[in-house]
């Protein structure tokens, strides 16, 4: 059961970022925003399948900077005035990773300069999209989450057989389960699609290599050209 | 006619001859034009160590210098002034002053045999340092030989270094009329070569050699024994014409057959050098072959010289970085590639081309090895590391290229959604900009060696004009409808595609006879 899947990567798209209102009226000098920063899977699934807690580091001049948060959803609430930057760290569940995993985030506060006056309906969003990736995921952990929505598995390598066959309930949460999909900030979520970035990619691909074709064209033209214009 | 005094708030009226009146006042003070010294002797320094020194120049602060401005100056009155109007003791304390001086005048008195000035200078301390600097225990200590009588005396020498009866003298230390005793202190350094000399029977038994006649052998030793070994003079004088080593190993053969043959046992001699060592002449020819030709080297060997190793050096400096870092495939292949079979030039072509391909090929198998150990990452790390490993074998400016190029492209440089998808498009994309420009180096520097050669042989201007190398190295440069710059991109982009057509119709031009130039 411990024995590592090479060649098997595990990978879990993830979301996070903050979102922040503007307190308007009630808002003084040191209190003008209230923000909330999280960790969310990409799909909004429960991220608690391999997340044990999460620890949001903040600016020291937060009482206790350092929240943990053991449960989903991952987030956490402040409210202040200033913008900073937030450790978030993610500590796994043991069978998944022993070794944490950092990311950092900057809280943004305030608008893009022409965004015009303040408004305390529509937030500040900030969301960054990235993929939490197990290179060699022992084979325990590959069963438990084989068919979890929030990971994504890739096809076992053809002759590759895992010792038990079939998905195995090994861990029951006794925690309830929280996806972010009805999330009262979920109205505020972006979707990130691949699908664009893909296209654009591909565009850009086929533009480079009808490129390199027409100058190596160029290329033997000029290498075939007689003697008298070249050094012998 | 009457200057305004500034601030005085009194009307002062100036009498005619320049001189102030004050009302009320029948002292007459000198006028704003005149100006008054104090006169250098009237201050003497009796006086003035006397009494505190502004005394002596509060007499004469009441006639302000105006000889600076040159411009009429009201003279302020000073206070000594207001005691002289209002009839007040000029001098608060000179009494009080008289008594006291003598006394402490004595010690500032400055010492003689020291000028009066340096005096005052060094502020009368610091004079003559209070502990004698040089301590007389500090002296080095003659030698307790004062008891005994020295006296130097000239005179004559033997010394057994010499074998003629030369009668040389020379200073000696003669010690309680004692000459001294003892061989010449330098004889030990005339150190002689012990050249064996052999039998005849000795030579017949053991030395013969075909190669040398036995005369030969003996002159040989002969010239040996006479010049210390110095076999450079000694091939000079050989009668016959014989290298240097061929007289060596002569010698050094006769040498350790004699030394064995004489000693009783073998073990005996087994410690000699000359037993243990043989000559090997045909080393030593090669050896000052090899030298004479590398002293004789012109500067375009050593420079070629230099560059090989320097290659070879940085093939055994990748192949050691390969092993270290276990890619399979395509990196290793690539020093393997560029050792050179022959010369320098072939290798600088190779790497460019095949640079071009590796990379593409290299990103795709090898995962750097700080990926590998963890256990967990990120995505965006991911690449970012894969990234730097590209930038580290093309180089900071090829990079910044290759992210211009995307930018122009229309792609994040950091892609928004880093799948895994799209960071493997992402790769490859960078892997094909990264090719594109190496193709486009080649074919400008292809393009520059025609255009010179086109120069040299041809005396009409080139056709082709130079490309800045800004359109170079933006081939996709994004339409900037409205830019002024865009039309010139746009000239210089059809140029580029057009341009190398008109290299074809070239040789007909060769057929012409040529025009003499100038320079020829």
């Amino acid at each position: 059961q411990n024995k590592k899947l090479k060649d098997v990567e595990i990978s879990f798209p993830i979301v996070y970022g903050t979102i922040s209102f503007w307190l308007g009226k009630k808002a003084s000098e040191y209190n003008s925003h209230k923000w909330t920063v999280y960790i969310r899977s990409a799909t909004n699934e429960d991220l608690s399948v391999i997340v044990k807690r999460v620890v949001f580091q903040l600016h020291p001049s937060f009482t206790n900077p350092t929240r943990v948060v053991e449960q989903p959803p991952f987030e956490l609430s402040e409210s202040g005035w200033g913008e900073f930057e937030i450790a978030i760290t993610l500590y796994f569940h043991s069978d998944v990773c022993e070794k944490r995993l950092d990311l950092f985030h900057q809280l943004k506060l305030y608008p893009e300069e022409d965004a015009g006056p303040q408004s305390t309906k529509k937030p500040v969003v900030v969301e960054t999209y990235d993929e939490v990736v197990f290179p060699e995921p022992t084979e325990a952990f590959f069963l438990r989450v084989q068919n979890h929505p929030a990971a994504t598995v890739p096809r076992l390598p053809p002759g590759m057989t895992l010792s038990s066959p079939g998905p195995m309930e090994l861990m029951s949460h006794d925690k309830k389960r929280f996806d972010t999909k009805d999330h009262s900030l979920s109205q505020w979520f972006s979707n990130f699609s691949e699908a664009d970035e893909l296209l654009k990619l591909a565009a850009a691909r086929q533009q480079v290599q009808a490129h390199i074709a027409k100058l190596r064209r160029q290329l033997s033209m000029i290498e075939g050209m007689p003697q008298q214009s070249r050094v012998i | 006619n009457f200057p305004t005094s500034k601030g005085s708030g009194r009307v002062i009226s100036w009498a005619r001859s320049g001189q102030l009146r004050l009302p009320g006042l029948d002292r007459v003070f000198p006028g704003p034009l005149t100006t008054v010294f104090p006169n250098p002797g009237s201050v003497s320094p009796r006086e003035s160590s006397r009494h505190p020194p502004c005394r002596g120049r509060k007499t004469v602060r009441t006639l302000t210098l105006a000889r600076s401005t040159g411009v009429p100056v009201l003279l302020r009155p000073s206070s000594m002034d207001a005691k002289d109007i209002l009839g007040l003791q000029k001098t608060s304390f000179p009494s009080a002053q008289e008594k006291k001086p003598r006394a402490p005048k004595e010690p500032q008195r400055k010492p003689d045999g020291v000028s009066r000035e340096v005096y005052a200078l060094t502020g009368g301390v610091g004079m003559a340092p209070l502990m004698p600097t040089i301590e007389a225990s500090h002296l080095k200590r003659r030698p307790a030989v004062e008891k005994e009588k020295v006296a130097w005396q000239w005179l004559p020498f033997t010394s057994s270094a010499r074998t003629d009866n030369l009668q040389l003298y020379h200073w000696v230390r003669v010690v309680n009329n004692v000459p001294p005793t003892g061989d010449y202190d330098f004889a030990k350094y005339n150190t002689k070569v012990d050249v064996l000399k052999y039998t005849d029977e000795e030579y017949e038994k053991y030395l013969t050699e075909p190669t040398w006649s036995r005369e030969e052998t003996d002159q040989l030793f002969e010239l040996c024994q006479r010049f210390d070994l110095r076999f450079i003079v000694i091939a000079d004088r050989f009668p016959t014409a014989r290298s240097v080593e061929d007289l060596k190993s002569r010698y050094y053969s006769v040498t350790r057959a004699l030394l064995i043959a004489r000693a009783r046992s073998f073990d005996e001699v087994a410690g000699n050098p000359l037993v243990k060592e043989t000559f090997n002449a045909a080393h030593e020819t090669e050896r000052k072959r090899a030298l004479s030709a590398l002293f004789s080297q012109t500067k375009q060997q050593e420079r070629k010289d230099a560059e090989v190793l320097a290659e070879a050096k940085r093939i055994m400096e990748s192949r050691a970085a390969n092993k270290n870092v276990e890619e399979a495939g395509a990196p290793t292949s690539l020093p393997n590639a560029a050792v050179p079979a022959d010369g320098v030039s072939p290798l600088s072509n190779n790497l460019p081309s095949s640079a071009a391909t590796h990379p593409a090929a290299a990103a795709n198998t090898s995962i750097p090895d700080t990926l590998r150990m963890l256990k967990v990452y990120l995505r965006t790390h991911a690449l970012d590391q894969m990234v730097q490993a590209v930038t580290a074998s093309a180089g900071i400016r090829m990079i910044k290229r290759v992210d211009q190029t995307l930018q122009d492209l229309g792609v994040n440089l950091k892609p928004k959604v880093p799948t895994k998808a799209v960071c493997a498009e992402h790769l490859e994309l960078r892997n094909e900009i990264l090719t594109l420009l190496n193709i486009q180096k080649q074919l400008q520097n292809k393009e520059a060696e025609v255009l010179a050669n086109r120069e040299s042989s041809f005396t009409e201007a080139p056709t082709t004009p130079k490309r800045s190398n800004r359109d170079i190295d933006r081939p996709f440069v994004p339409d900037m409808a409205g830019f002024g710059g865009e039309r010139a991109v746009k000239r210089d982009h059809k140029r580029k595609t057009t341009g190398r057509f008109d290299a074809p119709p070239s040789p007909t031009q060769g057929k012409r006879p040529r025009k003499m130039k100038a320079s020829d």
